[in-house]
């Protein structure tokens, strides 16, 4: 029986695969007589294509080529408004953006074939900022630029004013990130018109690069077939960028009739996939003297790239979390993504919030200094609590301790010591010593799971399926891309079923064998699909209970035996499950009002930096991550998931700097463009608070976002308190940092 | 060209052309698969090996320069069914997730170790401080590495 996994820091259950090299990555895998594919792209912006010529000593004829004109069906990727092509026709709206396809046996000739195809483009103004792009300096995207836009209206803002005794205003602006998964896109495909479309790859979201293919190729679905390889990291870089890669792999294989593979280096993954959106965020906040806020009007903009993608999406979790978890009577957040002629901004934990929370976390401490309190105290005067609605009107209906956590936070962090230690220090004339500390935090919250109606419309499936051994598998479309997905499914099933840990496993992602949990995005999981695998087990458990061959008191052998003499008498046995909302989540999507969550994970965040007036270099030194995520599931994977997104956001503030040339990414080279790396990263301290959420498996929420949010601005607050200059833009490079102290 | 070198303890002869990276031979000669490409321009370190007792880039190597060479990969780390203790310490505490840098990684702390038995925390960040990873936040590795050389 089992000794209760859940709570359990379990192994992973790939590790030994992953430890000795035996784990299959996509370009691991090989097929007979196998192509290789290469994607041929735009020079330019934006423009029309005059003309494509085949030059050089290349053997053109052996050459599968494949243009827009070689598409069975619809030439454009599915996925929200489908302005995006797989394959420009006669037009680009980006650098890089796919023109044609080669494919040869010979990978070096391949890439000699692509030096020598010139595409010519007639050039047409393009737009590179969002500035520009709000100013319609160009319409390059329907009628005014802007995929989408949003209005939260709460209370009335526009009274407020006149009664408030301080209105503070602040701008805000974070740049583009790339994932920079270690594990370059990739895919194989086998596709022809007998056999349909199959296609291997490295992906978060099976059914999304499935949905895209039976538009593309115009198949029926069970035609398409998708299965997700192991993953070398998503971070929302494999959310929607596959279905790309998927298709042209396709297109070149159902051209030629062979297997085709695609897999980009370094500097294609960086110069034409999906970053993070650039955004800039306006607030203006009315507060009375003693610190109590009373209206916040937010302008929150992000640039979406050349094509619609997620972005709408993107927008609205960003929307929603622009007011983060304090209490506002008046609220007005007016939000828009709008185009730029640069590659197509994507998915990237945190989907938003990251670049609003910034925003928000570096004002309040403004409006703190502005208030006259300690940005400590003016959080504490406004923290929402059980009872009290968010911007959108969610009545908070679980237990909320922000005022908890900051306490604990800050002991932990020694915050208040240093704080004093380190006003005393930075001030003394110490004379060579070029060093100032200083320490700064941030509160927030993330939402766990799709917003709003979301998850209603998906309505995810898992299936579960027993053998005649007694093993139990799980099918689900959710994918492992590192975050321990395998593992905590194994662990809730055996938790429910009371079996082995052993006993449970997991199927590899497959459409074709797998029912559609939904993406695997949005801190939803663990939280929205374990608790269907929950379900769906306890389903499996049920049905033999009530064919009497289980007892309902039982062993991993009297489970065993029932399961094979299920199967002997009926032939197979497999349960499914349906999400289900909780009860009492309603969300009004015309107004954006309403449980845009089901649940949020709270936290504190605390960074201490130094700051060298030498090298105006910023360091990040000691770092406390507290959190309350319901329960947590395994401890070492939820450390593993905020240390690697706290990590990942410090390169987000200090480190990542998109260096763009007329919309091209100039610095595609990890030679230039920076992340942490081991010496580089303080020691990262994880704390959690337990507060088990009733709808969660095993009282869960989601955390693979939340470590992306916070860490940003408790830095700049941190540089703020080391060396009294207020800095709004990250990243924050030492470039940065130099001009604003030698000006 | 005609290069021979041992591989994980086994004599290999191959033909090929002597600017090949050893890399590439390494996952496409010799189906050696476990070796990574991260960024082939020796930032990542996925791609690490073992050569002649010390860790390179398999990227940066051209095939030619390791004519009668020794070359350990991470197919070469564990003792048949046995696992090396930074192996076990990675399952363990967290040390591997998305797994694409862990072949590397591990090959760099086992060398680590090999050089310095007992690191200081400060010894583990520059041991590693070649190989990349962007899942983990590297916590977890360190953790790993230290109750390895605990065993």
């Amino acid at each position: 029986m089992t000794d209760h996994p859940i709570g359990k820091p379990v192994p992973r259950k790939e590790g030994r695969k992953k430890v000795t090299g035996q784990a299959l990555y996509v370009d691991d895998l090989s097929f007979p007589d196998m192509l290789h594919g290469a994607t041929v792209r735009s020079p330019v912006a934006r423009g029309k294509i005059t003309n494509i010529s085949f030059n050089g000593d290349i053997p053109w004829d052996e050459l599968v080529i494949v243009t827009a004109a070689d598409i069975p069906g619809a030439n454009y990727v599915a996925l929200i408004l489908n302005d995006q092509p797989y394959l420009a026709d006669g037009f680009v709206n980006h650098p890089e953006e796919p023109v044609l396809l080669l494919a040869h046996k010979d990978k070096y000739l391949v890439e000699e074939a692509h030096r020598n195809v010139r595409i010519e483009i007639e050039e047409l103004p393009a737009v590179f900022s969002l500035e520009d792009s709000l100013a319609k300096k160009q319409i390059i995207w329907g009628e005014d630029n802007v995929f989408k836009k949003f209005l939260v209206d709460k209370g009335n803002v526009d009274d407020a004013w006149a009664s408030a005794d301080l209105i503070i205003e602040g701008e805000y602006e974070t740049g583009a990130q790339e994932q920079l998964y270690i594990e370059n896109n990739g895919a194989i495909a086998i596709a022809n018109p007998a056999a349909g479309v199959t296609v291997w790859g490295s992906m978060q979201c099976p059914y999304y690069v499935h949905k895209a293919l039976v538009k593309l190729f115009g198949l029926p679905d069970e035609k398409i077939r998708i299965i997700q390889t192991e993953t070398g990291g998503g971070f929302g870089g494999k959310e929607e960028y596959p279905s790309l890669i998927a298709g042209h792999a396709a297109l070149l294989a159902w051209k030629s009739g062979k297997p085709v593979k695609i897999i980009y280096d370094r500097a294609e993954d960086m110069v034409a996939t999906t970053k993070r959106h650039p955004s800039r965020t306006r607030h203006k906040t009315a507060v009375t003297k003693d610190g109590k806020l009373l209206a916040a009007e937010i302008d929150f903009v992000i640039d979406g790239g050349a094509y619609c993608t997620l972005s709408p999406v993107v927008l609205s979790r960003g929307t929603i979390h622009a007011a983060g978890p304090y209490v506002c009577p008046n609220i007005r957040i007016h939000s828009r993504a709008v185009a730029t002629n640069v590659p197509p901004h994507g998915a990237f934990r945190g989907f938003g919030a990251p670049q609003s929370i910034f925003a928000l976390e570096r004002h309040m401490d403004k409006v703190a200094h502005a208030v006259g309190l300690t940005p400590e105290e003016f959080r504490r005067r406004n923290f929402i609590h059980e009872g009290e609605t968010t911007a959108t009107s969610q009545l908070i209906r679980e237990r909320v301790d922000m005022d908890h956590l900051l306490t604990r936070a800050l002991q932990l962090s020694d915050y208040h010591e240093k704080r004093e230690r380190f006003a005393r220090e930075n001030g003394a004339n110490n004379g060579g010593f070029s060093k100032k500390r200083g320490i700064g935090f941030a509160t927030f919250m993330h939402g766990a799971g799709f917003t709003g109606s979301g998850e209603v419309y998906l309505q995810s499936v898992v299936s579960a399926e027993a053998t005649a051994e007694g093993k139990v598998q799980i099918l689900a479309a959710s994918t492992e891309i590192g975050q321990g997905t395998n593992t905590i499914f194994s662990q809730i099933a055996s938790e429910a079923l009371g079996l082995d840990f052993e006993s449970i496993e997991i199927v590899q992602p497959d459409t074709g064998r797998v029912p559609n949990s939904g993406p695997t995005v949005a801190s939803r999981t663990s939280m929205v699909v374990g608790k269907l695998v929950e379900s769906a087990v306890l389903g499996l458990k049920q049905t033999l209970v009530g064919s009497g061959l289980l007892p309902p008191e039982y062993n991993d052998a009297d489970f065993t035996k029932a399961c094979a003499e299920y199967i002997a008498k009926f032939g197979s046995l497999k349960t499914s499950a349906t999400y289900q909302p909780p009860p009492n989540v309603h969300w009004d999507d015309e107004k954006y009002q309403g449980d845009a969550y089901g649940a949020y994970a709270w936290a504190v965040y605390v960074a201490e930096v130094s700051f060298d007036e030498l090298t105006y270099e910023a360091r990040v030194e000691d770092f406390v991550a507290l959190q309350e995520v319901g329960r947590v599931l395994n401890p070492v994977l939820a450390a593993g998931q905020i240390e690697g997104g706290v990590a990942q956001a410090i390169g987000f503030t200090l480190f990542e700097n998109v260096v763009w040339k007329d919309g091209r990414m100039a610095n595609n080279q990890m030679t230039n463009y920076i992340i942490p790396t081991p010496a580089d990263i303080p020691p990262i301290r994880v704390f959690f608070e337990e507060n088990p959420y009733a709808y969660g498996p095993g009282g869960a929420k989601g955390i693979g976002e939340l470590p992306m949010d916070g860490a940003a601005p408790a830095i700049l607050n941190a540089i703020e308190n080391a060396t009294g200059v207020s800095f709004n833009q990250i990243p924050l490079m030492p470039e940065r940092l130099m001009t604003a102290f030698l000006t | 060209m005609l290069i021979t070198f041992n591989v994980n303890n086994e004599s290999r002869t191959i033909d090929v052309f002597p600017m090949a990276r050893l890399l590439d031979v390494l996952r496409e000669e010799l189906h050696l698969t476990g070796t990574k490409e991260g960024c082939g321009e020796g930032e990542c370190g996925a791609c690490t090996v073992v050569l002649d007792g010390r860790i390179v880039n398999s990227c940066l190597v051209p095939v030619a320069q390791v004519n009668g060479s020794d070359i350990t990969t991470i197919e070469g780390v564990a003792h048949q069914d046995q696992l090396h203790a930074v192996q076990q310490a990675f399952i363990d505490h967290g040390g591997a997730q998305c797994g694409i840098c862990t072949p590397g990684m591990v090959l760099a702390a086992v060398d680590l170790l090999n050089r310095n038995p007992q690191p200081s925390e400060a010894d583990i960040r520059n041991g590693l401080a070649g190989n990349l990873c962007r899942c983990t936040g590297y916590m977890k590795i360190f953790e790993s590495v230290v109750r390895a050389y605990q065993k």
